[in-house]
């Protein structure tokens, strides 16, 4: 028997920027970057400027799977004294006030520790629509996945070009929000070239996913997407974000160029 | 509890990207490691090679001093001085045996990153090690060794610059490179299999130590076995034998630091809570936001926030017990062995060393005590120094 079908803020927002034509936006920045305050400002800043959802990194002294760029910007966010207890306050702050929905991108240790059960409660009652962990496949998440369910929250699935057919669909059978493909066998961090076979790739995950198909690892610029334009539905961009505010540009120039 | 799990803890906390390789290593090891060729070429390295057996040897001193019979399992004697290299060998003969022509490593005071070096220079794979800018510094001699052997070291400038952040690099490495590289990780840490890959690896030294406590005392079983636990392998290694042995008292002698208040320290078992690193739920240093604390020891080989998985379940299970020694009473200890037995021990072992000997009333009079000596003290000479000259200022 299955529950009514929940409306994941997410998804619709998503579907709400496809419907218009284009591809949804997902910008990611670490949580205090560039500062604790300037950080609220750009959040608010892509929120006015097109971003469809907002992805805010949870920073972690030991990232297993980020490049060099979002490593040295969570760094620098830790050691400003940001965590996850301080993220969930200041959206709580802010709740009403940012249109997109956002998503926690983070490793599993600093959930861990908050709890589950009470980070699930408190994420709802801070307007966090869902999260991404990068070290939790599925083998790992039925306890977290089981809560956020309960809760209403989205756990995004990460998938990339060595994922098989079998384990894109056990993804599939269970994943809201959206799918995160992974564009590159490698970290984050912007590459010039995407690999060909990812083109391929995401035909295959397309045809499995139900949810939108979002590409993030290495996306740069606009003309990168062309060859991938049917399969996906969303971009998600870190590096070429982090690298352009620390070139002192804004946040809404840099959306310009996406729109 | 899943085939992955050591009671609560273990599993596979990595990127999706990961599970690919890791599912790959999983056939591997049923396929390859478990089938004879692969054994009988293993054995043959240990003992021509390694120099395996490793002597089990009654001091005959230090049992006079204390009234037990302190046995060393002589893991020093090895081709390049340490237990690290049970280990390589196993991974790097298992590397060739799946076609991988590129293994890469983690290492913090060098030790793993010389012996994955030898191994591959000896097995003719190319080798990238992965070491913190700190580590790099301060361990001088052990990047030449990895050089001299043709290995490439990576200085490692994220984080604390020491193991914990080398071990981010490789799993990095590791995510990009998997069709081509072989991660031989350096101890019983990290996602399933490792931990039960390195084990069975290292699980030579408890299997050689029964029987050759047996043949020379004519008993079956020690009262005791005593390791030093940073990541613990040369502790799994000289347990696993012994763990269906109730009457075996398991010891692990964790790293205390200095020993004073606030300082910081590597006893994730003593002192750390659940969390999950490095691929695994296990024992951590961390603080009260999941963020990992940095560790201390006057031995780098033991100072690692984490700890393997299936020792926490060991302390969970009650079947092991984990104690703290700091870095004064390792260092006594190490003394005492150069003095009284004509054996330099490597700082991590002089942990274990220090447990027994400062804890004689632990035991019973005439106690069987095994202790791991899992490795020489000649790389510790630099740091000894200071540590003599701080003893004569003081």
């Amino acid at each position: 028997m299955h529950a009514p079908a929940r409306t994941s803020a997410i998804e619709t927002a998503i579907r709400k920027a496809n419907a218009a034509g284009r591809k949804a936006l997902i910008p990611y920045l670490p949580c205090g970057f560039p500062d604790v305050t300037a950080f609220w400002t750009e959040i608010e800043s892509l929120d006015k400027n097109g971003a469809d959802v907002i992805e805010i990194g949870v920073p972690f002294s030991d990232p297993a799977a980020d490049g060099p760029v979002i490593e040295a910007a969570s760094q620098e966010c830790l050691e400003r004294g940001v965590t996850l207890a301080k993220i969930l306050e200041g959206l709580k702050a802010r709740k009403g006030a940012i249109s997109a929905p956002i998503v926690l991108m983070g490793y599993l240790n600093p959930f861990h520790q908050y709890g589950f059960e009470r980070f699930a409660a408190d994420a709802v009652a801070a307007g966090v629509s869902g999260c991404i962990i990068p070290d939790l496949p599925m083998e790992e998440s039925d306890e977290i996945k089981t809560i956020f369910k309960a809760n209403g929250l989205d756990l995004i699935p990460l998938v990339g070009l060595n994922t098989s057919v079998e384990r894109l669909r056990a993804y599939a059978s269970d994943a809201s929000g959206f799918a995160y493909f992974v564009s590159v066998l490698g970290t984050t961090g912007d590459r010039e070239v995407l690999p060909e076979e990812v083109s391929a790739k995401l035909k295959v995950a397309k045809g499995i996913f139900t949810v939108p198909l979002a590409l993030g690892f290495g996306i740069k610029s606009p003309d990168q997407l062309a060859a991938f334009a049917e399969s996906i539905d969303a971009v998600i961009f870190g590096s070429a974000l982090i690298r352009h505010l620390r070139e002192g540009k804004s946040a809404a120039s840099f959306m310009q160029r996406w729109k | 509890m899943k085939k992955s799990y050591f009671g609560d803890f273990g599993g596979q906390f990595v990127p999706e990207l990961l599970m690919p390789p890791l599912f790959e290593l999983e056939k591997a090891i049923a396929e390859i490691v478990h089938g004879p060729e692969f054994q009988r070429r293993f054995a043959e390295l240990l003992a021509d090679y390694v120099g395996r057996p490793s002597p089990l040897y009654r001091c005959p001193n230090l049992s006079a001093d204390t009234g037990l019979n302190i046995w060393l399992k002589r893991e020093d004697l090895n081709h390049t001085g340490a237990h690290k290299i049970n280990n390589t060998m196993g991974q790097a003969l298992l590397a060739r045996m799946m076609g991988k022509p590129r293994i890469i490593a983690e290492t913090g005071a060098g030790q793993h990153g010389v012996a994955t070096a030898t191994a591959a220079a000896m097995m003719g794979l190319e080798c990238v090690v992965y070491m913190g800018a700190v580590d790099v510094a301060r361990q001088a001699h052990n990047v030449r060794r990895m050089e001299l052997l043709g290995t490439t070291v990576v200085a490692v400038h994220t984080g604390t610059k020491t193991l914990k952040d080398a071990t981010n690099q490789a799993f990095k490495d590791w995510i990009a490179n998997q069709r081509t590289t072989h991660y031989c990780i350096g101890s019983v840490v990290g996602p399933h299999p490792f931990p039960t890959l390195v084990r069975d690896f290292q699980s030579v030294i408890g299997r050689e130590a029964r029987s050759q406590f047996a043949a020379k005392t004519g008993g079956d079983l020690p009262a005791a076995v005593v390791a030093c636990v940073g990541g613990g392998s040369n502790a799994m290694g000289l347990f696993h034998e012994f763990v269906p042995h109730a009457s075996v008292r398991i010891i692990g002698v964790e790293a205390a630091g200095s020993g004073e208040p606030g300082c910081y320290h590597s006893a994730s078992l003593c002192k750390g809570t659940p969390g999950i690193l490095h691929g695994a739920k296990t024992q951590l240093l961390q603080d009260a936001d999941g963020q990992i604390e940095p560790s201390h020891s006057i031995a780098a080989g033991l100072d690692y926030p984490g700890t393997g998985p299936e020792h926490a379940a060991l302390k969970a299970s009650g079947r092991a017990t984990y104690v703290c020694v700091n870095d004064a009473q390792a260092f006594a200890a190490f003394k005492i062995l150069c003095r009284r037995e004509g054996i330099i021990p490597a700082l991590e072992s002089s942990h274990a060393v220090a447990y027994v000997l400062d804890n004689v009333s632990a035991f019973a009079p005439g106690d069987h005590v095994i202790i791991n000596l899992s490795g020489r003290g000649d790389k510790d000479l630099d740091i000894v120094e200071q540590l003599l000259k701080a003893e004569q200022k003081g």
